[in-house]
């Protein structure tokens, strides 16, 4: 009798599967990786790449628009994946199937959360490498640190949401609505697509502080605003990603179903169930 | 542990509905038993109780020495499991597949060697979403042999299958019998049973109705032929009286079970000239497998349950 296979190495085996699954699946491709590029292009020819007054001060188009829309893009390729991924795995029976097999849950989990990292990971810094090729991004490298803890909390707290949302879909057809509709109100409550000033409402200003996707944006575009002394640390706003985080992975934990919700297997055609996972 | 399968008292309750109702029944090692029953008898609850899949309301129930509500990875590398119905990630190859799963055990088989086994090596490189549904049940079927189990399940493994199919999948079951793995299996085809297992056990509504072994089920019936007919101006009254009180009458067909179908068919042959009665079809044959099964399911036939 082998030993058994390693955890690094399921969870290895497990993140390239999905990788591959990403990459065949093109439609989520192009939203997480893609299309936020093209709306940075889009921002700077509609605005010119002039400066303009910004809750991190005055700053280019291009300086206030990639970091806003890294954290978009990161935050698509975790919790939208991984909601519409996961949730759809179970509803097909493929989580079932694993269960039956001496795979651990956490080996499984960690393939599918480092996958969505490394996704995110590319995208995010692919943001940033266009921005500062191409639209005279300044990055300043006493502020380093501050960038790569932000993306770093921002990618696992993001994840950890990512399935929560995939426990709280009650079926994989609904997660995409799911991602959507609460992603998108908070982009705007976040200031990722218009900045934030001080003609926002307050009360507006008050919940974007207390969910996930602000702090995001905030800490990493205060690590990308001139205006601010090195290191720029938001401890606070990581602070409140951190908690969204952990609050999510102990809920998911608990509710966590290998199951589709309601399963019995004379329902539903196997065939019929197979399907691909889809976007709105 | 002598057995490697035990069933004792076994209960299982959807809010009201009683899905299996205190059965008891064993399995041994290296031995084929197919779990026999119409839709809804319980099979699936039953198999995906001993699976640990489904928590159990009453009842003691060891898998491999092993209570399967609380089977361990060690448990779960023993055993193979193909589920009634589960999907796949359809992008991933049929090759791609299999060895995302084989990594998964301690000891697996080979990928290109199970694939052989169930025949679906011609397909490693296309993506699972371009398969007809019986080669996706052969990938399942691969998926469930890719551990190398002592035991397997098999949940409906050919229900939906062309006849070749179905042989070609009893063929491989078969060369699995033969290396000595214990099966269980799940089917509502009375000859699929017949064929493959050692034993069968035919539930209904949740109670094991027959356990036994197919000689044992189809022996003792099999040897009484029926004669069954239809006839115009034939009153089932008129019947001679030999046979009158042996037949019954259905769907206008005369059925009568004799032990000298020589004797009887020149005695109705003759009733018939005599009283200028023509048929319009008459058959002498033996009950077949299913209409032993049907007869089981119907309570017309009874074997104790050992
Ligand atoms: N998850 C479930 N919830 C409620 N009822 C169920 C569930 N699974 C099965 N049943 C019911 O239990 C009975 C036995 O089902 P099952 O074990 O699937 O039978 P079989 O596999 O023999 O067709 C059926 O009446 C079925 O409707
Ligand atoms: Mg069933």
């Amino acid at each position: 009798m082998n030993d058994w296979p390693s955890f690094a190495r399921l969870a290895w085996v497990h993140a390239r599967y999905q990788n591959r699954l990403f990459v065949r699946t093109p439609v989520a491709a192009f939203f997480s990786t893609l299309l936020p590029l093209v709306m940075l292009v889009l921002f700077v020819a509609v605005f010119g790449n002039d400066t303009f007054d910004t809750s991190f001060g005055t700053l280019t188009t291009a300086q206030f628009y990639a970091p806003a829309l890294a954290v978009f893009s990161i935050a698509s390729a975790t919790y939208t994946n991984i909601g519409i991924f996961l949730s759809t795995q179970r509803d097909t029976g493929v989580l079932k199937r694993h269960r039956g097999t001496p795979l651990p849950t956490s080996a499984l989990m960690c393939g599918v959360i480092g996958s969505a990292a490394l996704i995110a990971a590319v995208s995010g810094t692919l943001m940033i490498g266009v921005g500062w090729l191409v639209y005279d991004l300044s990055i300043e490298a006493a502020k380093m640190p501050a960038i790569l803890l932000s993306f770093t909390v921002g990618i696992c707290c993001f994840a950890s949401l990512g399935v929560a949302l995939a426990v709280i879909a009650p079926s994989a057809a609904s997660a995409p609505a799911l991602a959507n509709a609460t992603i998108l109100p908070m982009a705007i409550a976040s200031g990722v697509f218009i900045s934030l000033g001080s003609d926002t409402a307050g009360w507006l200003t008050f919940v974007g502080d207390l969910f996930p996707l602000r702090p995001f944006v905030e800490s990493l575009g205060a690590a990308f605003s001139p205006f601010t002394e090195a290191p720029a640390i938001e401890w606070d706003r990581l602070a409140v990603m951190a908690l969204w985080g952990s609050a999510a992975a102990v809920y998911s934990a608990r509710n966590f179903s290998w199951e589709i919700r309601g399963a019995t297997s004379r329902r539903g055609g196997r065939r019929a169930a197979a399907s691909e996972p889809t976007r709105t | 542990m002598s057995q490697a399968i035990e069933v004792a008292g076994l209960s299982k309750r959807y809010g009201d509905l009683v899905a299996v109702d205190e059965i008891s029944f064993s399995v041994g090692y290296g031995e084929v038993v197919a779990i026999l029953g119409p839709n809804g008898a319980g099979k699936s609850t039953t198999v995906e109780i001993l699976e640990g899949f489904r928590s159990r309301d009453g009842g003691d129930v060891s898998v491999l020495g092993t209570d399967p509500a609380n089977g361990d990875r060690t448990l779960r590398d023993r055993v193979g499991i193909v589920l009634q119905s589960s999907g796949f990630d359809v992008e991933l190859t049929v090759a791609e597949t299999i060895e995302l799963y084989a990594a998964s055990y301690r000891s697996p088989r080979g990928v290109d060697e199970v694939m052989e086994a169930v025949d679906i090596g011609a397909k490693a490189n296309e993506r699972i979403k371009t398969l007809s549904g019986g080669q996706q049940r052969r990938v399942d079927v691969a998926l469930g042999l890719i551990g190398d189990p002592e035991l397997l399940f098999l949940d409906e493994p050919t229900t939906g299958f062309d006849p070749a199919a179905r042989r070609a999948s009893w063929d491989m079951l078969s060369s699995l019998r033969a290396s000595g793995t214990t099966i269980v299996l799940t089917t509502h085809y009375m000859d699929e049973a017949d064929r493959l297992a050692d034993r069968i056990i035919v539930l209904d509504k949740g109670r094991v109705i027959a356990d036994a072994t197919p000689e044992t089920i189809i022996g003792p019936h099999s040897r009484d032929p029926v004669i069954r007919f239809a006839a115009s101006g034939a009153p089932h009254g008129s019947l001679p009286e030999t046979m009158a009180d042996r037949a019954t009458e259905s769907d206008g067909f005369i059925t009568l079970s004799t032990d000298d179908p020589t004797e009887d068919l020149h005695a109705l042959t003759g009733w018939a000239i005599e009283h200028g009665v023509s048929f319009h079809d008459l058959e002498l044959r033996r009950p077949s497998l299913e209409d032993v099964y049907l007869d089981l399911l119907d309570g017309d036939v009874k074997l104790d349950p050992t």
